[in-house]
């Protein structure tokens, strides 16, 4: 079938719901989503929203910009940290009128608590600054909004999985996607497609991402040739549950909670002695896996011990409630008792397509790709630098995905519906064809975890030329191995094991670029630690990775970072 | 240890009627059963059809009926069914659409017959809308809802009234009955009060049970009924 609408947001999670929200009204705007729109991944946010209330503390939004900009290694676009600092108690005070329920202060204002990385005065101590709703702030802002979208009537298409976008001249004029329920392919002309389609964890094998989280969003635009931005900087959350990656938030050390090693010390006075277990995750990441490598893990194993004993079941209850039923369901502990064991898994990717600061996509001469439009973390705006710090990325999905939304209504009086090209969706017809028609093959799952596997061996939180070369060669033979996959499932209805055959083309795709991306990175800045090359190097490598694909070859280029107040210097906590 | 498990399929394209179909994984005791859904599709059946997204109890994909319970097959573990064959069927009182997937439209537009959205008749104010701790706790338990279905499934008035609201769509219309900072308070409590909404709960307590975030569905269920009785004491059903 052929769909046909002003606007297309691909993903409905807060950039796409907070973006549909300001088009609605102003023209033909839906939602299509490969999971139930209430599915999507920023329910999973558990900590919080920054932003420079000073309800309980002083704040300013200054000391926020700066502390976003040295979490970030000082490769964040620094008049992007502004925009996002300086509209942060308004985007909070909206979703407050949405009607999000933030937890209180005694007067009745929003209640604010400590996370890593967000300071007083330029660095000096730790200040309250992410407002929250107990440990489940992603999903009462997602439920909130969503409620909001269906209120205005838009149209949503769940179950949607988008397979292919359609360009003419350089133009976009819709996308191709497969119904899940049906097993149809359809095209939707548009004048606008907004991406907003997440993460890629699943690339690793130990994350704390959805199973959704493939990276189509980003991998299908790299296919047409748009370049992906600072593909290297992979944030590893330092509290995942030992084994399975499921998140232990950062509020847990915000609320109080500490590190310890095998011998009970609490190690982060060494590595941080400023704000010690709040620094921020990439520092806390590297101390965990430091201290496990010098065989203080406990008990000579790979994790530590995340310690919230002291922190009362009261606190425990009203706070950190999720979390706690976490750890009590999964590991059979009760962490208001016993210690928590817990190792870094794969939480969020910095990178992403390159966006100006209104969410327009830019091409590999950083021109507007007309009728393009991106944001959240499938976007890079270049806001989280070499490292995001908590609770900056819900307030990234509304600040940003409604400034897209403004932005694509200021715009669509002058984009054009383009005329598609005959049959937009052959394309993709013929690919699931192929892959349907192969009758015997290798399984799309081992292939997978071959990947997951390689990935997380070899370029994970620390990373040496060696490993990377390895990684390279690995994916690179996987890739050539996924031209013979085969599925058990030629069905229509449902089929998630052709969807899972189609989602392994864009990890596979992904992982080259951040593997590529971060070889040829010769330095260590936030989250892209080299064995190799331990110091920062502003000297060379101040400056932006774009990787590009070129003839079936990834080429990187770079472009350089906007400074404006803070000069950089040496980050230390 | 190996897991037996009996699951129900059937793909409206090929299948008359539904049938069961059975399979064996090996699994560690601190697997959860989602794992092994996976493991089965994955290695042995990709014809298997379920849903599932984060796998740890927050986006309420992988509700269905584990050996005659709803719940999430995220938060089953393999050591809690040592032994048994489990059985895993869709989610009960929903259409079925292929093996363990259901439609979940309907669900949703009952949930959204309450408006389940803030409104409020004043402009808001230039900051936040103030609001006492005390207040923010009357909806502190119903705020876990994840919209997993698990609760509305599970009740077995839904067989008695199949007009019923449903448990989850109450738990929303609490909600925001019970939001000081919204302003339709006796337009929403007289939203429910009526035969299929609040007064099918005939007080089982399955979604209570049931439910994966530990709601206490049933309890919010009365304190509505009685909320409606001390509001409109004039009213008789």
């Amino acid at each position: 079938m052929v769909f046909k609408h002003d606007v297309v947001v691909v993903g409905a999670g807060l950039a796409g719901l907070r973006a549909a929200l300001e088009v609605a009204g102003n023209a033909d705007v839906a939602l299509i989503s490969k999971v139930y729109p209430t599915r999507s991944h920023s329910g999973a946010a558990q900590g919080g929203i920054a932003a420079a209330l000073g309800n309980e503390e002083p704040d300013s939004w200054e000391w926020h910009m700066y502390d976003t900009v040295k979490g970030g290694d000082y490769l964040t676009d620094q008049n992007v940290a502004e925009i996002l600092a300086q509209d942060a108690p308004r985007a909070v005070y909206e979703l407050e009128h949405f009607g999000v329920p933030f937890n209180r202060t005694p007067e009745g204002k929003i209640a604010q608590r400590a996370f890593g990385g967000h300071t007083r005065d330029f660095g000096k101590a730790a200040v309250k600054r992410a407002c929250y709703a107990a440990d489940r702030s992603g999903r009462v802002m997602m439920d909130t909004l969503y409620f909001q979208v269906e209120r205005k009537g838009i149209k949503a298409y769940p179950e949607f999985q988008m397979l292919d976008l359609i360009f003419k001249d350089k133009q976009v004029v819709g996308l191709v996607a497969y119904e899940l329920a049906t097993g149809e392919v359809h095209f939707f002309h548009s004048r606008v497609v907004m991406l907003a389609t997440g993460g890629y964890g699943k690339i690793y094998k130990t994350t704390s991402n959805a199973f959704a989280n493939t990276g189509e969003g980003l991998y299908i635009p790299y296919r047409a040739g748009i370049p992906l931005e600072d593909m290297e900087f992979v944030q590893f959350h330092p509290t995942g549950i030992y084994g399975l990656g499921v998140l232990l938030t950062e509020a847990a050390r915000g609320e109080g909670g500490v590190l310890r090693n095998d011998a009970g010390e609490r190690f982060m006075e060494r590595y941080a002695p400023t704000i010690k277990d709040l620094a921020p995750r990439d520092m806390v990441s590297r101390a965990i896996w430091t201290e496990i490598r010098a065989g203080r893990g406990v008990g000579g194993k790979d994790y530590v011990h995340l310690d919230l004993t002291h922190l009362g079941e009261k606190k425990l209850a009203e706070r950190l409630s999720d979390i706690t039923s976490f750890v009590k369901i999964y590991l059979g502990l009760d962490p208001a008792r016993e210690l928590v064991p817990v190792q870094p898994t794969c939480h969020y990717m910095m990178g992403g397509i390159p966006c100006d600061v209104d969410g327009h996509v830019l091409g590999d001469k950083h021109e507007i790709i007309t009728g393009l439009y991106a944001a959240g973390e499938c976007s890079c705006l270049s806001l989280h630098g070499a490292n995001r710090l908590g609770c900056n990325s819900l307030l990234d999905l509304v600040v940003f995905g409604r400034r897209t939304g403004l932005q694509i209504v200021r715009d669509l009086g002058r984009l054009p519906w383009n005329e598609p090209p005959e049959n937009p969706d052959r394309a993709t017809v013929e690919r699931i064809r192929r892959i349907k028609e192969r009758k015997t093959g290798e399984k799309v799952g081992s292939l997978r975890s071959s990947l997951q596997e390689v990935m997380t061996t070899n370029c994970s939180v620390f990373r040496h030329e060696e490993t990377m070369e390895q990684a390279l060669l690995e994916i690179r033979s996987l890739q050539e191995r996924y031209a013979r996959i085969a599925i058990d499932n030629k069905g229509l209805k449902f089929n998630t094991d052709l969807l899972d055959a189609l989602e392994l083309e864009a990890l596979l795709g992904l992982a080259e670029a951040v593997t590529v991306s971060a070889l040829n990175r010769k330095e260590s800045r936030g989250a892209h630690s080299r064995e190799d090359y331990p110091e920062r190097n502003d000297e060379e490598w101040l400056k932006h990775t774009l990787i590009q694909k070129k003839d079936g070859e990834p080429r990187v280029f770079y472009k350089p970072v906007t400074i404006t107040r803070f000069q950089p210097k040496p980050r230390t906590y | 240890m190996e897991m037996r498990f009996k699951i129900f399929r059937f793909d409206p394209e090929v299948d008359k009627e539904p049938r069961f179909q059975s399979y064996t994984v090996s699994a560690e005791p601190h697997h959860r059963i989602l794992d092994c859904l996976n493991k089965i599709k994955w290695e042995q059946d990709g014809t298997l059809g379920y849903r599932m997204s984060c796998g740890h109890g927050i986006c309420g994909s992988d509700g269905m009926r584990i050996n005659g319970v709803c719940g999430l097959a995220c938060q089953k573990l393999v050591k809690e069914y040592e032994g048994t064959e489990v059985v895993l069927e869709p989610l009960p009182h929903f259409k079925v659409l292929k093996d363990l997937i259901v439609e979940m439209d309907g669900f949703l537009e009952q949930v959204k017959r309450f408006r389940p959205y803030l409104i409020s008749t004043s402009p808001p104010p230039e900051k936040e809308r103030y609001q006492s701790p005390e207040d923010r706790k009357k909806v502190g338990d119903v705020i876990r809802c994840i919209l997993c279905a698990c609760c509305t499934a599970a009740c077995p008035a839904m067989d008695e009234n199949e007009k019923y609201v449903g448990p989850a769509a109450l738990v929303w219309a609490y909600r925001l009955i019970n939001d000081s900072r919204d302003d339709a308070f006796r337009e929403r409590l007289k939203a429910v009060d009526f035969k299929d909404g609040v007064w099918s709960c005939k007080n089982y307590f399955e979604c209570t049970r049931v439910c994966p975030k530990t709601i206490p569905v049933t309890k919010s269920i009365n304190l509505l009924k009685r909320e409606i009785e001390k509001t409109f004491p004039e009213r008789s059903h």
